[in-house]
């Protein structure tokens, strides 16, 4: 971890440490430690740091809503929109707590992709009716409704120490091209 | 025309109370329809799957007795809903009524003035 600008760097060691994190937040300092061979107040050092720099933003619960008894549906919406108006409709979408995630993507139009949850078909057809639609600048809404899940995973860090290796040698390799 | 003498359905209603045209579930044709004229104009732009999509969900009847207070019109395309009309039919046929309505509305509205 090295900090140049107020910014911070991470290394290998850190990205270790989100691993361990990101697998079970609720772990001791002393367990991750002892999984990396590191001392406690290393990992303590290091996450009180990434937390002060906002790159650990949160330690949260992921519930099974099917297990926990939420018969809820979800989908997956794609709102085209006109440039100008994206970035409000995106903002106002992150307001409404039906909506899970929002995205803006470009491909030949520009799109804003939004995960949204609702008790059933009708009562989501009624909030894209009557709440999405009606934003200005809104041209149009393709909704995809899941049915099985997979695969659900947070963002996935590399944990792999040849990866990251790797990673610094094409670093390596760039510079000494670009030299 | 002054407001007094204009029928509520002839009325041209803010954007979050317009009607939104879908061809199924969350997906929005991008068409809307903010009057009774603006509703019978886009009769004939829309997706036939649209209309066969609402008009089966009973959506046009809801809209006209709720937001354009048109019993009579509602009333009408509930008939036509029970019809089971689809495709070209069912357009020609919802266009018929709702224009024969909307002439009679606005011819009314005139005489009255």
């Amino acid at each position: 971890m090295k900090l140049k600008n107020n910014t911070i760097a991470l290394d290998a060691t850190d990205y270790k440490i989100l691993e361990a994190l990101r697998e079970d937040a609720r772990q001791t300092y002393t367990d991750i430690g002892e999984q990396l061979g590191i001392a406690h107040s290393t990992v303590y050092d290091r996450i009180k740091r990434m937390e002060q720099y906002g790159i650990i933003k949160q330690y949260t619960t992921i519930v099974d809503a099917e297990k926990a008894g939420a018969k809820k549906i979800t989908a997956i919406m794609t709102i085209y929109t006109e440039p100008k108006e994206s970035e409000k409709v995106a903002e106002k979408l992150c307001k409404a707590p039906e909506i899970l995630e929002v995205y803006t993507s470009l491909s030949e139009e520009l799109q804003i992709i939004a995960k949204i949850t609702a008790e059933n078909q009708e009562s989501l057809h009624t909030f894209i009716a009557n709440s999405i639609a009606p934003l200005p600048g809104v041209l149009r809404i393709r909704t995809s409704i899941l049915t099985k899940k997979f695969k659900e995973n947070a963002f996935s860090i590399v944990s792999d120490p040849k990866k990251i290796t790797f990673i610094k040698e094409t670093r390596n390799i760039e510079r000494r091209e670009t030299v | 025309m002054t407001s007094e003498t204009t029928p509520k359905s002839l009325r041209t209603i803010p954007r979050e109370k317009a009607f939104y045209f879908f061809t199924s579930i969350g997906n929005y044709t991008g068409l809307s329809a903010s009057s009774l004229k603006d509703f019978l104009e886009k009769i004939n732009q829309v997706n036939i799957k649209s209309l066969e999509f609402h008009l089966n969900r009973g959506d046009f009847e809801k809209w006209l007795n709720e937001v354009l207070e048109d019993k009579k019109l509602a009333e009408q395309l509930g008939r036509l809903q029970r019809s089971n009309l689809s495709g070209d039919i069912l357009r020609s046929q919802l266009y018929e009524i709702v224009s024969r309505h909307y002439k009679e509305l606005t011819t009314r509205a005139a005489f009255s003035m």
